[in-house]
């Protein structure tokens, strides 16, 4: 294959900037944001530091506004108001480096694609136009296949997995795209007892790495262990924890006035 | 074998096959996007709305090719502008610009008596294809299957998952553009062959025969082609033989062909159990 002879044709041509050096991983002050449908923003001045290497839950019912924070960050939803930054950059010229991982709802399972192709489009980001695949894309999603105990489902229809497998299936893809903040929304909603210890694991893998990860999740049970801090969100704003809950280190509202 | 080359003595049977083989290759390859992309309605509304086109080209003595492709590639914009604005539910503003403008086709029909190429719009004309009606149907398949090719990946990944497009900035909305004026040239295309009311059918039965009997893309875009292209090639010669309106010959190959793959696999299930 003759790659190099194709000339680098990005989907975003303005998605390549550098992080700014001791910015945290992902930032919002006092940040409204929602369906521009919608009457009132589903997520309203909510605060928000994230440092680069941490791993953080944003914890809530469904509702509470966990998604839309998430998706507003990946740049699916405007910011309507208050500043929300990541690596110092504003949204969306950073996007190689930011891998979403959506709820499982949002894709279309009965699609005629294979679980290693699924998997293929992490790399989308980094090719861009006319570019295919090459040995390394095909390389890589081998690795993240075997991390996630999917290697034997490679050839599979997406739409013949588990639930947890589907899930299992896009954590790789998020894994596949090897970028530094990893948009986690629900990976854990409604999954086997072996996927939520690949999950887990992916969790410490991503730590080591120094890499960032920042969870929707409404599942209290694990939190100590999988996650190094935890902000807490209810009807679109952040709100105390539980008696008892685990906080971690401080990610949440103090900072709209002390950062 | 006589019977299969006889007819192929006569320019216009062998260009009419020729017309009907590229025609169910477009078709057929593109249909199955149509079908993945739940898009079927908005195939049948393209067919409808070229008629306008059509006529008004016919009047001013301009390429009937021409004046169809401006219409459809039209209403292809208009339905994605109309929708965009999300106003107007999609299926809503397809069915509104689709009989408004099939209503247009119409109403200038109707202001000339002499109009005889009605039928042949409403019901394909493939025996009477020009050269230059086939230089313009090859160039479409060209261009088609250049295009499915090159933008393989994002055709497929905006398919199936637009969210994941618009994170690494790939607009759904611009492959959906590009899709939509694909889909005006292939329509256009199909009309020749089999007519305004029954080209759907070339789009989306036998995409919808393949996707019966594989869940692969490639291999189910090989079978919607073979499908389509032996559609072609039965109705043609059922024509020839029969004296059949040689469009409504093609489409009932392909329904014939998805009635046998849905008892195919039905009786395949029966024998899984």
């Amino acid at each position: 294959m003759k790659e190099s002879i194709i000339p680098a044709l990005p989907y975003n041509p303005r998605s390549f900037a550098e992080p700014i050096p001791g910015a945290p991983a992902l930032e919002a002050l006092n940040i409204s944001a929602g369906y521009p449908s919608a009457g009132s923003p589903a997520l309203r001045g909510v605060s928000l530091r994230v440092p680069v290497g941490a791993r953080v839950a944003l914890v809530g019912p469904n509702g509470a506004g966990k998604s839309t924070l998430l998706k507003a960050a990946a740049g699916l939803l405007p910011v309507e108001g208050g500043e929300l930054r990541i690596f110092g950059q504003p949204i969306g010229v950073c996007q190689p480096r930011v891998a979403y991982l959506p709820q499982r709802s949002e894709i279309d399972w009965r699609f005629p694609i294979n679980v290693h192709r699924l998997v293929l489009t992490g790399r989308y980001v980094h090719l861009g136009w006319l570019k295919r695949p090459g040995a390394h894309d095909h390389h890589l999603v081998k690795q993240v296949l075997i991390q996630l105990g999917l290697e034997h489902l490679a050839g599979r229809q997406i739409g013949q997995l588990s639930g947890g497998q589907q899930q299992r299936a896009l954590l790789a893809r998020a894994l596949a795209q090897e970028a530094d903040l990893l948009l986690l929304d629900e990976p854990l909603n409604a999954v086997d007892a072996e996927t939520r210890a690949i999950v887990t694991e992916v969790l410490a893998g991503l730590k080591q790495q120094g890499k960032t990860a920042v969870v929707a999740t409404h599942d209290l049970g694990r939190l100590e262990t999988d996650f190094d801090g935890a902000l807490y969100i209810s009807e679109g704003r952040e709100v105390s924890p539980p008696p008892g809950a685990f906080v971690g280190l401080p990610v949440g509202q103090e900072l709209a006035w002390t950062g | 074998m006589d019977w299969l080359i006889d007819p192929l003595q006569y320019a216009f049977m062998r260009s009419g096959l020729l017309a009907a083989l590229l025609v169910g290759l477009t078709c057929a390859s593109l249909g199955v996007y149509v079908v993945l992309r739940h898009m079927a309605f908005i195939g049948d509304a393209l067919a409808h709305t070229v008629l306008p086109g059509l006529v008004v080209a016919y009047l001013n003595r301009w390429n009937l090719f021409g004046g169809a492709v401006v219409a459809g590639v039209l209403t292809a914009l208009g339905i994605g502008w109309l929708s965009r604005r999300q106003e107007v539910r999609e299926d809503t503003a397809i069915g509104i610009l689709f009989t408004g403008m099939f209503a247009l086709g119409i109403l200038l029909i109707s202001t000339v008596r002499s109009f005889r190429d009605l039928s042949h719009i409403l019901f394909g004309d493939i025996l009477g294809v020009t050269a230059t009606d086939l230089g313009l149907i090859a160039g479409v398949a060209v261009l088609v299957l250049l295009i499915l090719a090159l933008f393989h990946k994002e055709l497929e990944l905006t398919s199936f998952d637009p969210t994941h497009a618009q994170v690494i900035g790939l607009r759904p909305d611009t492959i959906r553009y590009g899709l939509l004026v694909l889909l005006a040239l292939t329509v256009v295309v199909g009309i020749q062959a089999v007519g305004v009311v029954l080209t759907n059918a070339l789009l989306i039965t036998p995409a919808a025969t393949a996707s019966l009997l594989t869940n692969r893309l490639p291999r189910m875009m090989v079978i919607a082609t073979v499908v389509a292209m032996i559609s072609g090639l039965v109705g043609l010669y059922a024509s020839y033989y029969f004296s059949v309106s040689s469009g409504a010959a093609i489409v009932l190959t392909c329904t014939a062909c998805f009635g046998l793959a849905w008892l195919g696999r039905t009786l395949a299930q029966r024998v899984d159990r």
